[in-house]
């Protein structure tokens, strides 16, 4: 075991297969050296930690300077907003999560994800129509990106005719939160600011023209809608709303490039999933388990001195818990490096766990299914033009930055 | 695999009886077979329906969401079992191993699987209870009729008992706009099993909820008119009450008499076993073949004093059920303990209620997280300095974590800063049990054999 590990996690050199790495990781489950973070990689220990009370996300309440974190910068939706629920403790993360589920799930609104199935459904034939030429398919760009950006839109309420400039943000936005080494960093900070408050501002007169005149849309019900907790403040409905847009844009791409990559190099399972559209349900969990948009959590800090496996994890340490290295922990799962839909037992940490389990993830699985069977569908005989293909720089949020991909044509 | 090769015949050709075609059952029925067991397995019980769950009929079906025949249990495999429905056993052989049923007919065992659950009390006045418009809730058919009832709208309800199924039931009449009177006779609802701290904040919820809470007070008896439908209850402090449905929800009674002059060590609470679900007889010494689970059974547990533990509890009827019929395979050498965490879930006035370990051990406890005022928190219950059970109110998610306090004994009360304390949680207060001598409607985990007030049986030592 060497220090080197880390620092090779965060090597982009590694980025295509960093599952040898988590493996090496695994070896040292309580793994620290330095003033760096403690890092976590064995399933039992992570699940236990995302549901211990004596670990925050609240970044106040670490001791280590932000700096010493290496992936700080890449994990955080760095805005001039309070934080959002993301990176609060309860009482706060509990009530603005629970006012933001209102209008999104049970018990409230149990229907909201499923009435969107025929909406995404269009979406995702409108993106393969759109391909036009099967030779050369960059499935990023041509469809992994722009899908969820337009779900978003339309959950948030975002009118048809502006969604082409929020596109346009959510793309200098993204981009800044994958940094490329050697770039002026300045310049690239400036840029990103200045989309993000040119988005926020488009927001905040959005909610309020949705106080005016709501619709039945999130923002709308966000700003409005009366329950036990009241009404969020406009500044909450913003932070709220850049981090729907943020968190549940950035896996979502990442979690259909991913799956469309695994199973192109399983084509036993595309050729399934191709003849039955509901094979996409546990294709998608295994996917979650097997190659996570989210590879690890970084922003978790300890509250108390915390024992993990003889180790004791001082009072304001920083904690990177490495969700990818437990979801292929062979002491949780049989032959976890084998990508397998038919397993029965698939608790993975692919969502996290705990009360920052993903919000979005009813959303996600249903995109991904949705996204993926058509795509198996439709393509005919589709397959890489490279692999590995290249893969963005972020090592928290990872994936292919293109999937150049062919195919003999576009079944109706 | 066994020395003589018995095990191996009994897997091949052995005669399994299964009494009780509940969850236990089911689950038991389903992890023999799992484990290869290819003879004849025979399910017997006495409700004429096929296993079906029991959670949702006090929430789903009384509010007229589900049917209560549309909670059939989900198969996890074929058992490929011969069914004995709507035939209760009435006795047991031990010697010959032969289970005798209500209709006259014997069935022959080599190893026997008794879990035959709970029923509701009844009301104790024969008479009042048979009048119209009273209910007890526990079956499929307890809950059909008081749905239906419950359809007609009824001016009043008077529920009987504020346990956990008590208060789920008056919880689903406000959810329909149901007038509702709920009558307990010990300070709070939910008071035996989780203290009358915890009862307190149930008590603000029913209350916030329009339920007419009334504590402290008992039913006296239930009035009929003259077509002999139940129209008013009397209570201790003189009140009368009018209703036209009343349920009566005042705890459970194991289901053993069929067992009685057996030689089995089983009695009104339940039938004692060992940790490896081993039915003990009367003598106290352990049958080979018989085997006991779920909510009729009483084994010891480590973590608990080795107290005898009984559990009304979904998760430890399938947990209980899995053991045992592991074991009913095993060799001695392979058998595995039941040593399940008790856990427990109630859902009522849109609060979800949870909890681990058992609370009703505890002696003091610290609101760990969240607020009673605010009615989410984690409550954390200190017995003997040490961490024995933990409660939430709508904050499930941080259970499994005092969850492994319980397993670790760790000290009480637990030390660390966590997040969502609140002032107070500085502080650890008396939990406020009820005296365990007072019987009280709400307990759904009995401790030990006997009662501190049961004086009927004494230990005489041999003199030399």
């Amino acid at each position: 075991m060497t220090e080197a590990i880390l620092r090779q996690i965060i090597d982009y050199a590694h980025r295509a297969d960093p599952y040898p790495l988590y493996a090496e990781l695994r070896q040292t489950p309580v793994y620290h050296d330095a003033d760096g973070p403690f890092v976590l990689s064995r399933y039992y220990d992570i699940q236990s930690l995302l549901h211990d009370p004596r670990i925050s996300s609240d970044a106040r309440n670490l001791k280590t300077p932000a700096t010493a974190n290496p992936l700080a910068a890449e994990a955080d939706e760095e805005t001039a907003l309070p934080p959002s629920f993301l990176r609060l403790d309860p009482p706060e993360h509990d009530r603005l999560r629970r006012m933001t589920n209102r209008p999104f799930g049970p018990p409230h609104s149990p229907r909201r994800v499923h009435e969107m199935r025929g909406e995404l459904k269009d979406i995702v034939s409108g993106l393969i129509d759109g391909i036009d030429n099967p030779d050369r398919i960059d499935l990023v760009d041509q469809f992994s990106y722009p899908f969820p950006v337009t779900v978003i839109c339309r959950l948030l309420g975002v009118p048809r005719e502006d969604e082409a400039r929020f596109h346009s943000w959510a793309d200098t936005i993204a981009a800044s939160l994958d940094p490329v080494p050697g770039a002026d960093t300045d310049e690239r900070a400036k840029v990103s600011h200045n989309a993000r408050t040119e988005l926020g501002m488009y927001l905040a007169g959005l909610i309020e023209e949705r106080r005016k005149k709501p619709g039945d849309d999130m923002l709308s019900q966000l700003s409005t809608a009366g329950g036990p907790d009241g009404v969020m403040t406009t500044m909450e409905v913003l932070s709220t709303a850049a981090l729907l847009l943020i968190a549940g844009h950035e896996t979502t791409v990442n979690l259909i490039t991913n799956g469309m990559l695994t199973l192109l190099r399983n084509p036993d399972v595309l050729e399934r999933l191709r003849k039955d559209p509901n094979f996409a349900v546990p294709v998608v969990e295994e996917l979650l388990r097997f190659e996570p948009p989210v590879q690890l959590v970084p922003q978790r800090t300890t509250l108390a001195d915390i024992e993990v496996r003889g180790v004791t994890i001082p009072k304001g340490a920083s904690l990177w818990l490495v969700l990818a290295a437990g979801n292929r922990d062979p002491d949780r799962f049989e032959d976890p490096d084998r990508f397998d839909p038919d397993r029965g037992d698939i608790q993975h940490l692919g969502f996290g766990s705990g009360i920052h389990s993903c919000f979005g993830a009813p959303l996600a699985r249903l995109e991904a299914q949705l996204a993926l069977s058509e795509l198996a569908r439709r393509l005919e005989n589709p397959r890489l033009l490279e692999d590995p293909p290249p893969y963005r720089q972020n090592a928290v949020l990872r994936g292919p930055r293109h999937l150049p991909i062919a195919c003999d044509g576009i079944r109706p | 695999m066994s020395v003589d090769g018995s095990l191996d015949r009994l897997k091949r050709e052995g005669r399994i009886v299964v009494v009780g075609a509940s969850l236990a059952g089911l689950r038991a029925a389903e992890t023999l077979r799992e484990k290869g067991f290819d003879g004849s397995l025979t399910m017997i019980g006495d409700e004429p329906y096929e296993p079906y769950d029991r959670p949702p009929l006090s929430k789903q079906v009384l509010l007229g969401r589900a049917t209560a025949d549309r909670t059939g249990l989900p198969r996890h495999r074929a058992i490929d079992a011969r069914w004995r429905l709507g035939v209760p056993a009435t006795g047991l052989d031990m010697a010959a191993r032969r289970v005798r049923l209500a209709d006259g007919d014997e069935v022959e065992y080599d190893r026997l699987l008794i879990a035959t659950g709970i029923r509701a009390r009844p009301w104790p006045q024969e008479d009042e209870a048979e009048l119209d418009g009273v209910f007890v809730l526990r079956t499929r058919d307890d809950a059909e009729a008081l749905e239906r009832s419950l359809a007609q709208g009824p001016r009043r309800v008077l529920v009987i008992g504020a346990g956990f199924t008590g208060s789920e039931i008056a919880s689903a009449c406000r959810e329909r706009g149901i007038a509702v009177t709920v009558a307990e006779r010990a300070d709070a609802p939910l008071v035996g099993a989780l203290g009358g701290v915890v009862g307190r904040v149930a008590a603000e919820l029913h209350r916030k909820h329009g339920v007419d809470l009334r504590c402290g007070v008992m039913v006296t008896g239930l009035e009929g008119d003259s077509a002999g439908r139940v129209r008013a209850a009397h209570f201790s402090d003189g009140n009368t009450i009018e209703a036209d449905v009343v349920v009566v929800s005042l705890g459970a009674q194991r289901n053993t008499e069929w067992l009685a002059g057996s030689g089995l060590g089983a009695g009104p609470r339940g039938i004692a076993c060992d940790a490896g679900c081993r039915a003990f007889d009367i003598r106290g010494i352990v049958t080979d073949d018989i085997y006991v689970a779920g909510d009729v059974a009483r084994s010891p547990h480590p973590l608990f004093g080795y107290q005898f533990l009984s559990l009304e509890h979904w998760g430890n009827a399938v947990a209980q059920a899995e053991t045992a019929a592991h074991n009913m395979l095993s060799d001695s050498a392979d058998r595995r303990p039941h040593i399940w965490v008790p856990a427990f879930w109630s859902s009522q006035f849109g609060v979800n209620i949870k909890s681990v370990g058992v609370p009703s051990m505890g002696t003091e406890i610290l609101i760990a997280q969240g607020s009673r005022s605010e009615h989410r928190f984690t409550g954390v219950y200190g017995y003997q300095d040490r961490v024995i059970g933990a409660v939430t109110f709508d904050q499930t998610k941080w259970l499994q974590f005092y969850q492994q306090l319980i397993e670790t004994t760790a000290p009480f009360p637990p030390a660390s800063p966590t997040v969502d304390r609140r002032p107070e949680g500085q502080q650890p207060m008396p939990a406020d049990f009820p005296d365990p001598s007072v019987p009280t409607h709400g307990p759904t985990v009995t401790l030990s054999g006997y009662a501190p007030d049961d004086r009927r049986l004494t230990f005489t030592p041999a003199r030399h």
